[in-house]
């Protein structure tokens, strides 16, 4: 198939960027998005113009680095898709695409579609952690873990931090990220001590990076790869007025 | 409690407190307005009843100080998340992942806010702080009351008048379609299970407060 590419491209975090526009032919329809891009760029360098720049690492929809906002949705027009995830076959001969990066003052533009995601490693490192020593593995079954929450850690823990959520979110909040953060390792006995004081220091930190407030729209759990449902961010609420009541 | 309010969740804390506050104070105020079906006797003595009740005195500043917090917070909390992106998508599909209502909540409350003050000068300055000559004493069961029934009678009579109303019952209902569960999510009382039941309750009473305060002036338009 044919398509025209509108992508965005900029220079660095300074420069201010556009949109160029690319024509492409015999896309096959079992190529993946990225591996679109990929045939883009060879015929960039044919052209000798500078290859596009985006982000990707695994290509198997569970390292999080990908992330494109394709036609107005995070990862494109598939749900429960990271972007090397997606088939060229959900698009038509003849289409035109739009591609953008993730656009967040807390996520800022390095280069053309890649951004610069380390408010996620910032908002972890105050405190999406267990600091206490659990020592060796435990014998199977040695601590009781009810079915439901062990469950329900493991869907928040498929997180693979691709900031989609950020992306799609109209104010740009971080809470689905954060509260699949906050719901995996407080619903286990080892993550549960500092439960409150984790909560405290990652809202602190998110808000201090500049990520909006929750509106409860939902559009987060609808584009996040991995299906993370918004009552993550119910329960993260809860530990967290509950901690600030303790104070 | 130290700085509760300086973070994300505590002002959302406090639109979610105010909001609860306010959708229960919409139920009496709508089963008070029902009244006006029954006939003007039936009204002037439940519109009597709130006036004079001794509550009024606690309910009515507590209800302005709710409404207060909840537009200060309301616009902290919007100008807030427009800054945390500066720079616009070109392309937005937003229609297949959120509901319109969640993504315009300050549209719609800044459309209440209008019809409310609209709505207060029609009839709460009118009647409280004027005390207006063309509103008459009338006695019902041997008690003397403001004749409340024929003032709203006369304004529900002028078609646009009405048409105020309807649209102010329409955005308010839409406001909260949104809102009340949304408030319940915010404190924290939700889970996966209780999501679906709270979505499909606030959808009933937002359809209970949207119908039923434009069953009035319909009422008084046909009738
Ligand atoms: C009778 C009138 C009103 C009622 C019953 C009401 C109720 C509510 C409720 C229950 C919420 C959900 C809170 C949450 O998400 O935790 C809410 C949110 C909101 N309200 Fe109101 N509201 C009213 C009037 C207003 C007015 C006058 C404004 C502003 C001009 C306003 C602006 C907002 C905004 C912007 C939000 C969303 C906040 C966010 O994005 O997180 N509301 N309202
Ligand atoms: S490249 Fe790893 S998830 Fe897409």
């Amino acid at each position: 198939m044919d398509l025209t590419l509108k992508v965005w491209r900029q220079k660095d975090a300074s420069s201010k960027g556009k949109f160029e526009t690319y024509s492409i032919s015999d896309v096959s329809k079992d190529s993946s998005f990225l591996e679109m891009l990929d045939v883009l760029n060879e015929q960039l360098i044919r052209e000798n113009i500078e290859p596009i720049a985006f982000d990707h690492d695994c290509r198997e929809g569970i390292c999080g680095s990908c992330g494109l906002f394709i036609n107005g949705r995070a990862h494109g027009p598939d749900y429960e898709t990271t972007t090397c995830q997606l088939h060229m076959r959900k698009f038509k001969h003849g289409d035109t695409i739009v591609i953008e990066p993730w656009r967040a003052k807390a996520f800022p533009v390095i280069k053309d579609l890649m951004v610069d995601r380390s408010a996620f490693d910032k908002i972890l490192q105050s405190g999406g952690f267990v600091s206490v020593n659990t020592g060796g593995v435990p014998d199977a079954n040695a601590i009781p873990i009810p079915k439901e929450a062990a469950d329900e850690a493991m869907d928040a823990a498929t997180c693979i931090g691709c900031g989609a959520c950020v992306a799609t979110c109209k104010n740009a909040s971080a809470m689905l990220f954060v509260s699949a953060k906050v719901s995996q390792l407080a619903l286990l006995p080892q993550g549960k001590l500092e439960a409150q004081r984790r909560a405290k220091s990652m809202v602190a930190k998110m808000d201090e990076l500049g990520f909006g407030n929750c509106s409860n729209t939902g559009a987060c759990e609808v584009e996040c790869p991995k299906g993370i449902s918004i009552a993550h961010i119910a329960r993260f609420n809860r530990e967290f007025l509950k901690a600030k009541i303790n104070d | 409690m130290s700085n509760i309010f300086n973070a994300s969740i505590g002002r959302k804390l406090l639109m979610s407190i105010t909001g609860l506050f306010l959708i229960l104070f919409l139920l009496v105020h709508l089963t008070i307005n029902l009244f006006l079906l029954f006939g003007s006797d039936a009204y002037n003595q439940a519109a009597h009843f709130m006036a004079t009740n001794p509550m009024i005195k606690i309910i009515e500043p507590t209800l302005a100080i709710g409404f207060l917090v909840h537009i200060i917070y309301a616009t902290i909390l919007t100008l807030q998340n427009q800054k945390a992106r500066p720079e616009k998508y070109t392309a937005r599909s937003a229609g297949n992942s959120s509901t319109w209502s969640s993504r315009n909540m300050y549209f719609l409350g800044f459309t209440v806010l209008i019809f409310l003050v609209i709505h207060l000068l029609d009839f709460y300055v009118k009647i409280k702080i004027l005390h207006d000559e063309s509103i008459k004493d009338v006695v019902v069961n041997g008690e003397t009351m403001h004749d409340t029934y024929t003032l709203v009678q006369a304004k529900f009579e002028i078609w646009w008048f009405d048409l105020i109303y309807i649209l102010g019952a329409i955005f308010l209902s839409l406001h909260l379609s949104h809102g009340f569960w949304s408030a319940f999510q915010t404190i924290g009382i939700n889970n996966s299970h209780w999501m679906k039941r709270l979505k499909t309750i606030a959808i009933i009473y937002s359809l209970i407060i949207g119908v039923g305060f434009s069953i009035i002036p319909l009422y008084f338009l046909v009738f």
